[in-house]
């Protein structure tokens, strides 16, 4: 797998920073690895060169100002979006050859809560891209789904339509449904928000779990001074990688003020949480 | 005032139609079920995709497609006659072949066009998606209109035939018969193996529907080509309409299509439940529509949909989960604290 010269070409040379961490990894070793992608709306661009290799068993934060592309990143990895260039690989391979060992949590806002399906329904539906055509989910599959549901502490509301749930409930629907799909690396976008401080947690302890079993886990993060203690990595991103390592190198207060331009608000939030870091 | 309400004969509007003359009545309302069944259950996917009014679109739309279709298939016909120099007899069954695959393909190339021109419109322009649908279907029907005015005389099509259909014509028609044995009139054969087809699409391909209708996105991630299902369902909704056609025309189409889904998904909120659900709709509705219709002497189709209107009404009212009587019963229980409590449980579905 490693014939391909262009790829070669980018890992010999000294190389953008962000790919720095996966040096000595072959291929099928680096969950995630982007080069030169850009993104654009409109034919105004919203990710632009965007270069980045994730080593395995890590959680990772993207963090970034509104706009910053965070969410087009991770649908442009689940090659959910046209991109102008670049090339997106996981495990070494064409993202959408791929595709089925990633585990996806979309927005909450992006999906119909009125939908005539139960909890159980819900996460019955990461088993099938396991399944393939014609298959119907079978007895094992069923017990995996519970099994998942179980680790978000939504078993009791299994028969539960999903309309009838709260905020936080159906983000546990959509993680267990993650689970269900027995994936080696998650996205997860934004799934701490419009969600109670109990439910964070045991999100955050669940994630914990992924990581000790080797999973790779990469999440849209929006609050800055949670980021800090929430994840191994972070990767600023504000159209470009600003920068992509070790949360204690990445979260300093020059670095995200890079991240974050002007913007005062954020900027002394910035600075509160760096403070914090430091005390 | 008694003059406005046609005489009430318990005999004729409810038992002939069942004993004496079912010969007629069961094969109008065999076919009055088999419409609704088949539009009732594409439309529920209709209805969770957000897409009702899409399906009001294909169904004017069709009638260009099927206009061409017609002109071309005797184009064809002709043309061969002529090459082989009127030595085949063109009479006889294989001009209907021709122009019924003709019809079929005519209506999916529409169906599609029309989903593609309404996304084209919408994607490349600012006009949202309800005025892109707003153009599109009117642009195609009035190009229908158009075409059948112009070539009154090559296409057998009539535009109030098109517009509200007539399905007592079913049973005049001539029989469909296998090896000699005659089974139903043609287009009831039609219409059963279009309904059986839609339940088979829908029980074999269930997955696929519903993970590409709740989350693309995660469709997408499993391989399931979210556009391909999209086109591929306008493509089958498009031969459901024509089929369907005849029968109830374009304007009561609609109604079918969106009137069992819709009655259904109040009354359970398990996928499975509403598809059968909106099955039994289109069953009393036909049974009742056609009651209705003998008994006022009106429009067959035009009754099986404001029966089914009537079964939305009351359904609405008697919801056991969200009705209207449910809601207010609830509320004067807890009228204290209605308002703090709303918020709390809110009676949908409680």
């Amino acid at each position: 797998m490693t014939s391909d010269p262009n790829i070669e070409a980018v890992r010999s040379s000294s190389g953008p920073l962000s790919m720095r961490w996966t040096q000595g990894l072959s291929d099928a070793e680096i969950p995630l690895e982007i080069h030169d992608l850009t993104v654009a709306y409109h034919h105004k661009p919203v990710l632009y060169g965007v270069d980045l290799a994730i080593p395995p068993g890590k959680l990772i934060g993207v963090i970034g100002p509104n706009g910053a592309g965070k969410s087009t990143l991770i649908k442009s990895i689940m090659g959910l979006l046209p991109t102008d260039s670049g090339w997106v690989r996981l495990f070494g391979k064409p993202n959408k050859k791929n595709l089925g060992r990633v585990g996806y949590v979309p927005q909450r806002e992006s999906v119909d809560w009125d939908f005539p399906v139960n909890v159980m329904d819900v996460v019955m539906m990461g088993r099938y891209g396991k399944l393939g055509l014609f298959r119907r989910p079978g007895k094992k599959d069923r017990s995996i789904a519970a099994a998942c549901l179980e680790k978000v502490h939504m078993m009791p509301f299994a028969d539960r339509q999903i309309a009838n749930l709260s905020g936080g409930q159906q983000q546990r629907v959509f993680l267990a449904r993650a689970l269900a799909q027995e994936s080696d690396l998650y996205l997860m976008d934004e799934p701490f928000a419009g969600v109670d401080a109990a439910t964070e947690s045991s999100i955050i302890d669940l994630l914990h779990t992924l990581r000790k079993e080797g999973k790779t886990i990469l999440v849209v993060h929006h609050d800055l001074p949670t980021a800090r203690n929430y994840f191994d990595m972070l990767i600023l991103l504000n159209m470009r990688v600003v920068d992509f390592g070790p949360t204690k190198e990445v979260f300093t207060y020059e670095k995200l003020q890079k991240t974050y331009g002007g913007r005062l608000t954020i900027l002394s939030e910035v600075a509160d949480a760096v403070r914090q870091t430091k005390a | 005032m008694r003059a406005l309400i046609p005489t009430w004969d318990w005999h004729t509007i409810f038992v002939a139609p069942w004993t004496t003359d079912f010969a007629i009545y069961g094969w109008i309302f065999l076919m009055g079920f088999l419409v609704c069944a088949a539009c009732g259950l594409a439309g529920n996917y209709l209805i969770l995709r957000r897409m009702a009014l899409v399906g009001d679109a294909i169904s004017h739309s069709v009638l260009p497609g099927l206009a061409i279709a017609f002109l071309a298939a005797n184009a064809w016909r002709t043309g061969m006659a002529a090459e082989v120099n009127g030595m085949v007899d063109t009479g006889g069954q294989e001009p209907g072949m021709i122009h019924g695959f003709a019809m079929f393909t005519g209506a999916m190339v529409a169906g599609v066009v029309t989903t593609l021109m309404i996304e084209i419109i919408h994607k490349h322009t600012r006009i949202k998606q309800d005025a892109a649908i707003g153009i599109t279907f009117s642009t195609l029907f009035a190009l229908g209109v158009v075409l059948i005015s112009v070539y009154a005389d090559k296409v057998d099509l009539d535009a109030d035939c098109v517009l509200h259909g007539e399905i007592a014509f079913v049973s005049i028609q001539p029989f469909f018969s296998l090896s000699g044995v005659e089974i139903a009139p043609a287009s009831v054969v039609l219409m059963g193996l279009v309904a059986i087809l839609t339940l088979g699409l829908i029980v074999v391909f269930y997955k696929e529907l519903l993970v590409s209708s709740f989350d693309p996105g995660l469709a997408s991630s499993m391989g399931i080509h979210a556009g391909f299902v999209h086109y591929a369902l306008m493509c089958w909704l498009s031969v459901i309409v024509v089929s369907a056609f005849e029968a109830v025309g374009a304007i009561l189409v609609i109604a079918m299509l969106i009137l069992p889904g819709a009655t259904a998904s109040m009354l359970s909120t398990r996928f499975p439940v509403v598809l059968s659900l909106s099955l039994l709709h289109a069953a009393v509705s036909s049974i009742l529509g056609l009651h209705l219709a003998i008994w006022l002497n009106s429009s067959t189709a035009g009754s099986m949909v404001v029966a089914g209107a009537g079964l939305f009404g009351l359904v609405w009212l008697f919801s056991p989960s969200q009705g209207l009587l449910r809601r207010w019963v609830w509320l004067r229980k807890n009228k204290r604290s209605a308002l703090q409590a709303e918020s709390l449980h809110p009676p949908y579905g409680c």
